[in-house]
C-alpha cells in the first residue's frame, strides 16, 4: 500500500498554482446549465399558497376552485397543512399546485381559499424582556473565579452588542425538477448534498434509495442552506405522482427564499469583561439570546478565540414565529467573533491603548495556534499601514469624512469528510476521477483535476471530472463545514497513489525496473533513479491492453495517524478594515479590507483566494447592509425582496487584499484545509470597529446603517466629531 | 400576474380611448420597470394593459435656448442622462438622473414612468395595504417598521415618500407637465402634479385614470444655479435615503431667489418656502447653506424609527445649496 501524503513542495509540478476555474467559460458564456435551467420533456410547474400569518391556525381549506381551473394538473394540501394545524412561521406552505405553466400555477393559488385562526406570535427579539415565555434560558456556565476578577479588575467595560438575523439570499432559490419514471425517480436539485440526498428523497416517499436518481451540475449558492430535499422538494414528488408522473419544477419565489430557506440567526449580548491596566484581559462575563426560528437560537462560542481564564456565560434562546434557521457559513462564528472583538476593542479604547498592541499582548489567550495569529496580525498590519494609520478612538482630522480602522480574527475547522474517488485510467491514456461531489462556484472540479493531474505527472486538462451524480458516482459528503476540499483532495491523491501502484505493476517489466523504482512525473512514467528510463504516459498506459484501470480512493472523515497528513482542521485567520464614515450622514464606505489566511497546504491559489474575496464581500453585505425585517404586528415579513433586503454592489466594497499563508513549510505540512467558512466570520468585527475607531464612538448593532450611526453619534453627544 | 388584455396604441388619442374611467380596470405601461413587478404582486390587477411605447408624439428630448427643454414622457432616464443640453443647462435634472441605477432601469425606465412610479413603501409593496391599519383599525406604520417613510407631510393616512428622484429637481427648475385626456391637452406645475392620497383607491398624482402624462416642459436656466444632492446608502439599485435639489437664480454673489425642493421625505416631493427665503439676498456659503438646510426641514415631525432622516434631510438640502454655489451658472 503506497504511503499516502503530498509530494514535497520543490517537487509539485501543479499542486499551488493559479488555475482558473474550469468551468468559469460555461459559466460566463450562458452555456452553464444550473437545475433552474433545466426543461424536461411535458414540464409541469408547481407553486406554493403560502400562509399570510406569523402563527396561525388552519380552520379550512377549499381547493375547489383551484382544482377545476383549465391547465392545474394536481392540487395537494402539503403534509401536515391540513385543518386543525398550526403554521409556525409567515410563508410556510400550505397547499402545492402543479401547472402546465407558472402564470397558471399562480393564478390557481389565488383561487384557494384558506381559513385561519390567528394565534399570538412574536417575532422580533432584540427586546429580550419582551419574549416572555419564548424566553428559554440555559444553565449558566462558569469557568475560574469571574466574581474575585472582576473585583481584582483595574478597568472594567460594560456593553450592549447585537447582530440580526440575516437570510442566505441564494441567488438561485431553492428547488428542483422531479421526474418519475415508474417508481424510479430523478431529480434535478439545487444542492450542496448531491450523494446524501438520494437516501432524503427515497425515504419520505418510501421508495428503495435504489430508485433515486441525482443530477446536478451547477448550483448558484447554498451558503449551508441546501442540504435537504425540503418540504417542496418531497412535496413536489408527490403532486408529480398525483400530476401522472410529469416532470416539475418548483423553484421557490424570491420572497420565500429569502424568509423560508433559511436565516443565520440572531446574536445579542450584554458583555462585561475586566482587565489590568497594562491591557491584561482577567475576566468575561455575557448574557447573550438569540433567535433562529421557532426554536430559537443557540449561544455561539463566545468569547471568540481567545479564552478568557474566569468567564461566567449565561444564554437565552428565544423562540419566535419566522423561518426556521440553517447553517450559515460558519455557523456561530461570525457573530461570537463580532460580539467578541467588539467587546475587546471597547476596552482597548478604554485603556487608550491602540488595539494592535492589545491583541498582542493577550495573543497568549489564544491557544495553540497563538503564534500563527501573532504574525499574521503583522502581517495584515502591514499591508494596512496599520501603525502608520491608525489613531485613538476617533479620527481628529477636520471636516465629515472620518477615517478609522479595525480589526478581527477567527477560526474554524475544514477537515475534509468522508469521500470516495473512482480513478479509471483508459489504455489510450485518458483519465478520469468520478466523485459524487458537487462544485458550489468554488473550484472543486478544478481541484480534483489538479491532484489527479499532480499525482499522475499529467497536465490538468488530461483529466475529466465527472461529479453531480448520486449514485453513478462513489458517495462523498456534502459541501458544508469547509469539509469538500480536504475530502476530495485526499480522495483524489488516494485513487491517484493507488493507481499507480497498479499501473506501475504493469509497466514495470517493460522498464526492467522494480514498480517501487517508478514514478509518473512530466507526462511519463519514469525510473526515480534513472529518469532516461522511462515509456511516455500513453506508451505505458497501452500495457494495460484492453481493459482500463478503475481504481479507487477514499477519505475517512476522521483521520488516522498512519495515513500521512493528507488534510488536517483548525485555522486561525486575521483581517482588518479601513473605512470612512460621513457623520453628517451615516454612510460607511469601504477603502481597503484586507484579509490574512492560513488553510494549510494550498492546492490553487486563485480559487483559494477567490474563496477570501467572496467571504469578504458577504462580510461587507452583512455588516453594512443585510437585516430581515419583520413587522410586529402584524407577524409578516417586509423585505422579502431584493430591492430592501439590501445587498453590497460592486461599487460599496472598496479595494480587497487578500494574503495567503503559504510561505510557512508548518502549515504546508499540514496538509489541506477547507476555507469556506474561516474568511467569512471576521469582517463584522474588522468593520465595526474601524467604524468605532474613525467616528470615536461604538455602533452597537450591527448591520452599520446610516440610522445606527446616527444614533450612535447622537448618543456621544452630537454630531461634530 | 393576472391574465390581462394588452393594447399598443399609436396615437395618444388611442391610448386615452383605451383607458378607463377608474383606477385598476386599465393600466398605462412604459418601460414596465415598475408596472410589472407591482403586478407580479397582484397590487393592480388591471383588466387591460396599455402600452404606450409606440406613440411617437411623447418621445425624445428637445433642447432650445429661447423656449427651454421638451422632455417627452417617453424619453428614458439614459436618453435625460447622456443629454449635453441637459447636463450643462439643468444639471439639478442630470444629477438626479444619475442616480438612478441599474444601466438597465434607465436604459427601461421612462421619465414619465419615474414621475408616476408607485410608492415603495414595504407594507405596500408587500400586501400589507396602501394604508396599511392593524385588525383595530389602527395605522400600522407611525410606530411600525418606518425607518424609509415620511418625516413630513405625514400626518396619514399616507406615510410612504415619493420615489422618484426626478421629481424633486423638475420642481426646482419650475417644470410644467402636460396632461393629455379625452378633452385634449392640460397642464399643471409639476409642483401641482403630485397629491397627497387621503382615500384608498387614489394614486399620488393628478392624472384621472384615464389620462395620460405627455409631456414635461422646462423654462430656459439661463442665469440659474441648479444641483442635485442625494443620500445613498448604496451605490447602485437603491433608492435615496433623502435627497434635495435647489434652484438659485443669483444677482452676482448673492441668492435672488431660491428654490428648494426635498425628494424621499414625504408623501409628495417637498418643496420648502422656509429654506428658499432663508436664502434670500445672501451669498451661499457653508453657514448658510447650514441654516437653509436646517429650515428646510422645519416642522418635520419623525416617526418611531425614521428620526435620522430629519439629519439626511438636512444635510442633503446644505450639500445640494454648496454644490449648486459651486458648479457654473
Ligand atoms: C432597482 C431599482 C432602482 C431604482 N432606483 C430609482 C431611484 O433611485 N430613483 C428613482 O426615481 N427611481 C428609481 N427606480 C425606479 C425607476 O426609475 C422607475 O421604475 C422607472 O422610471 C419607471 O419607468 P417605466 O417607464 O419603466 O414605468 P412603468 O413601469 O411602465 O410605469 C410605472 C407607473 O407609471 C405609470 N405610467 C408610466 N408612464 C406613464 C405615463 N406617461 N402616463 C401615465 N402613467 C404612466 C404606469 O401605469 C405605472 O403605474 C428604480 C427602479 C429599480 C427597479
Amino acid at each position: 500500500m503506497p504511503k499516502y501524503e503530498w509530494p514535497e513542495k520543490s517537487k509539485r509540478a501543479v499542486l499551488g498554482r493559479r488555475i482558473s476555474k474550469s468551468d468559469s467559460p460555461d459559466k460566463v458564456s450562458g452555456r452553464a446549465k444550473y437545475a433552474s435551467d433545466v426543461k424536461r420533456p411535458g414540464q409541469l410547474y408547481a407553486k406554493f399558497l403560502r400562509c399570510p400569518h406569523a402563527h396561525a391556525k388552519v380552520v379550512s381549506i377549499d381547493v375547489s376552485a383551484a382544482e377545476r381551473m383549465p391547465g392545474v394538473k394536481a392540487v395537494k394540501i402539503c403534509e401536515k397543512k391540513g385543518p386543525g394545524s398550526e403554521i409556525l412561521w409567515a410563508l410556510d406552505e400550505v397547499v402545492g399546485v402543479v401547472a402546465v405553466d407558472e402564470r397558471t400555477a399562480e393564478d390557481a393559488l389565488q383561487k384557494i381559499v384558506v381559513k385561519y385562526e390567528k394565534l399570538p406570535h412574536l417575532v422580533n427579539e432584540q427586546d429580550l424582556a419582551g419574549a416572555g415565555d419564548r424566553a428559554k434560558p440555559a444553565a449558566e456556565q462558569v469557568t475560574g473565579d469571574p466574581d474575585k476578577a472582576f473585583q481584582e479588575a483595574e478597568v472594567v467595560i460594560e456593553g450592549d452588542y447585537g447582530i440580526p438575523v440575516i437570510t442566505h439570499c441564494c441567488l438561485e432559490s431553492h428547488g428542483q425538477v422531479v421526474e418519475w419514471e415508474g417508481d424510479n425517480l430523478t431529480v434535478y436539485p439545487s444542492t450542496q448534498n448531491v450523494s446524501g440526498l438520494v437516501g432524503q428523497f427515497a425515504q419520505p416517499l418510501k421508495i428503495p434509495a435504489s430508485n433515486v436518481k441525482i443530477r446536478m451540475d451547477h448550483v448558484g449558492g447554498g451558503f449551508g442552506s441546501k442540504f435537504s430535499p425540503d418540504s417542496w422538494g418531497v412535496e413536489s414528488a408527490h403532486l408529480s405522482k398525483q400530476a401522472g408522473g410529469k416532470p416539475v419544477k418548483t423553484f421557490l419565489e424570491r420572497d420565500a427564499e429569502l424568509f423560508v430557506a433559511g436565516v443565520r440567526p440572531s446574536h445579542f449580548a450584554r458583555i462585561k469583561l475586566g482587565a489590568k491596566k497594562d491591557g491584561t484581559v482577567t475576566a468575561w462575563e455575557h448574557h447573550s439570546w438569540s433567535t433562529g426560528g421557532p426554536t430559537g437560537g443557540g449561544m455561539a462560542p463566545l468569547p471568540y478565540v481567545l479564552s478568557v481564564p474566569n468567564s461566567r456565560k449565561k444564554h437565552t434562546a428565544v423562540a419566535t414565529n419566522t423561518g426556521p434557521q440553517r447553517a450559515w457559513r460558519a455557523p456561530n462564528h461570525p457573530q461570537a467573533c463580532w460580539l467578541t472583538f467588539a467587546a475587546l476593542d471597547d476596552m482597548a479604547a478604554k485603556l487608550n491603548m491602540d488595539s494592535l498592541d492589545f491583541y498582542l499582548k493577550n495573543i497568549q489567550l489564544a491557544g495553540e495556534r497563538a503564534d500563527l495569529y501573532r504574525r499574521e496580525l503583522l502581517k495584515a498590519a502591514e499591508l494596512i499601514e496599520w501603525k502608520k494609520k491608525w489613531h485613538p478612538r476617533g479620527d481628529p482630522a477636520p471636516g465629515h469624512l472620518k477615517r478609522g480602522l479595525g480589526l478581527g480574527f477567527h477560526t474554524w475547522g475544514g477537515r475534509g469528510h468522508a469521500s470516495e474517488a473512482r480513478l479509471t485510467i483508459n489504455p489510450d491514456g485518458s483519465v478520469s476521477v468520478d466523485i459524487g461531489t458537487q462544485d458550489l462556484g468554488v473550484g472543486t472540479r478544478t481541484v480534483i483535476a489538479m491532484v489527479a493531474a499532480e499525482t499522475l505527472g499529467l497536465p490538468v486538462s488530461a483529466i475529466k471530472v465527472n461529479i453531480g451524480r448520486a449514485p453513478d458516482y462513489p458517495v462523498s459528503g456534502g459541501s458544508g463545514g469547509s469539509t469538500t476540499v480536504g475530502g476530495v483532495s485526499a480522495a483524489t491523491r488516494r485513487a491517484g497513489q493507488n493507481a499507480l501502484e497498479e499501473l506501475f505493476a504493469k509497466v514495470a517489466p517493460a522498464l526492467s525496473a522494480q514498480p517501487s523504482e517508478l514514478e509518473a512525473v512530466g507526462g511519463k512514467v519514469q525510473m526515480r533513479d534513472n529518469p532516461a528510463k522511462n515509456l511516455p504516459w500513453r506508451q505505458a498506459t497501452a500495457r494495460l491492453g484492453v481493459t482500463p484501470l478503475v481504481v479507487s480512493g477514499k477519505n475517512a472523515a476522521a483521520a488516522s495517524a498512519a495515513d500521512g497528513k493528507l488534510t488536517d482542521q483548525g485555522v486561525g485567520g486575521v483581517q482588518m478594515a479601513d473605512v470612512t464614515v460621513d457623520i453628517e450622514t451615516g454612510i460607511v464606505k469601504m477603502n481597503k479590507f484586507v484579509a490574512v489566511q492560513d488553510c494549510g497546504l494550498i492546492i490553487n491559489e486563485k480559487t483559494a483566494e477567490s474563496q477570501v474575496l467572496g467571504s469578504m464581500i458577504m462580510g461587507v453585505c452583512y455588516s453594512l447592509f443585510e437585516e430581515r425585517v419583520m413587522d410586529e404586528v402584524t407577524g409578516r415579513p417586509l423585505n422579502a425582496n431584493m430591492e430592501f433586503y439590501k445587498l453590497a454592489g460592486i461599487g460599496d466594497i472598496g479595494d480587497f487584499v487578500v494574503h495567503m499563508w503559504k510561505d510557512d513549510p508548518e502549515q504546508d505540512a499540514r496538509g489541506v484545509i477547507g476555507l469556506g467558512e474561516p474568511p467569512v466570520i471576521a469582517p463584522g468585527a474588522a468593520i465595526g470597529n474601524a467604524v468605532a475607531n474613525a467616528i470615536g464612538v461604538r455602533v452597537p448593532q450591527a448591520p452599520f446603517t446610516p440610522a445606527r450611526v446616527l444614533a450612535a453619534l447622537e448618543k456621544k453627544g452630537g454630531l461634530s466629531s | 400576474m393576472n391574465a390581462f388584455e394588452y393594447a399598443a396604441p399609436t396615437t395618444k388619442e388611442q391610448a386615452v380611448g383605451l383607458l378607463a374611467d377608474r383606477w385598476g380596470d386599465a393600466e398605462v405601461l412604459a418601460g414596465g420597470t415598475d408596472l410589472l413587478s407591482l403586478m407580479k404582486d397582484y397590487l393592480p390587477t388591471p383588466k387591460r394593459v396599455v402600452n404606450i411605447k409606440d406613440i411617437k408624439e411623447l418621445q425624445g428630448i428637445k433642447y432650445s435656448s429661447a423656449t427651454g427643454l421638451r422632455l417627452g414622457a417617453l424619453a428614458t432616464i439614459e436618453e435625460l442622462l447622456s443629454n449635453a443640453a441637459v447636463k450643462k443647462e439643468y444639471p439639478a435634472l442630470a444629477q438626479a438622473a444619475e442616480g438612478v441605477s441599474s444601466p438597465q432601469i434607465r436604459n427601461a425606465g421612462t421619465i414619465g414612468g419615474d414621475l408616476c412610479q408607485r410608492p415603495r413603501c414595504w407594507y405596500f409593496r408587500s400586501g400589507l395595504g396602501y394604508f396599511p391599519k392593524d385588525d383595530g383599525g389602527k395605522d400600522l406604520i407611525p410606530t411600525g417598521q418606518n425607518e424609509y417613510h415620511a418625516i413630513l407631510g405625514n400626518s396619514g393616512p399616507a406615510y410612504f415618500v415619493h420615489p422618484s428622484s426626478l421629481a424633486p429637481a423638475l420642481i426646482a427648475l419650475d417644470a410644467k407637465a402636460r396632461i393629455f385626456g379625452s378633452a385634449g391637452w392640460r397642464e399643471v406645475r409639476v409642483e401641482e402634479f403630485f397629491v397627497t392620497p387621503n382615500n384608498d383607491g387614489d394614486r399620488e398624482t393628478v392624472l384621472k385614470s384615464n389620462e395620460i402624462l405627455g409631456e414635461i416642459i422646462l423654462p430656459p436656466a439661463k442665469g440659474i444655479r441648479s444641483a442635485t444632492y442625494e443620500v445613498r446608502q448604496k451605490e447602485a439599485l437603491d433608492w435615496p435615503l433623502a435627497a434635495a435639489a435647489v434652484a438659485l437664480k443669483m444677482s452676482g454673489n448673492t441668492v435672488q431667489s431660491a428654490r428648494v425642493v426635498l425628494g424621499h421625505v414625504a408623501p409628495v416631493p417637498w418643496r420648502s418656502q422656509a429654506a428658499e427665503q432663508a436664502l434670500g439676498g445672501k451669498a451661499i456659503d457653508e453657514n448658510t447653506a447650514s441654516e437653509a438646510g436646517s429650515a428646510a426641514v422645519n416642522g418635520a415631525r419623525p416617526l418611531s424609527k425614521n428620526g435620522y432622516k430629519v439629519q439626511l434631510a438636512r444635510v442633503a438640502a446644505k450639500r445640494a445649496l454648496l454644490q449648486a454655489a459651486q458648479g457654473g451658472a
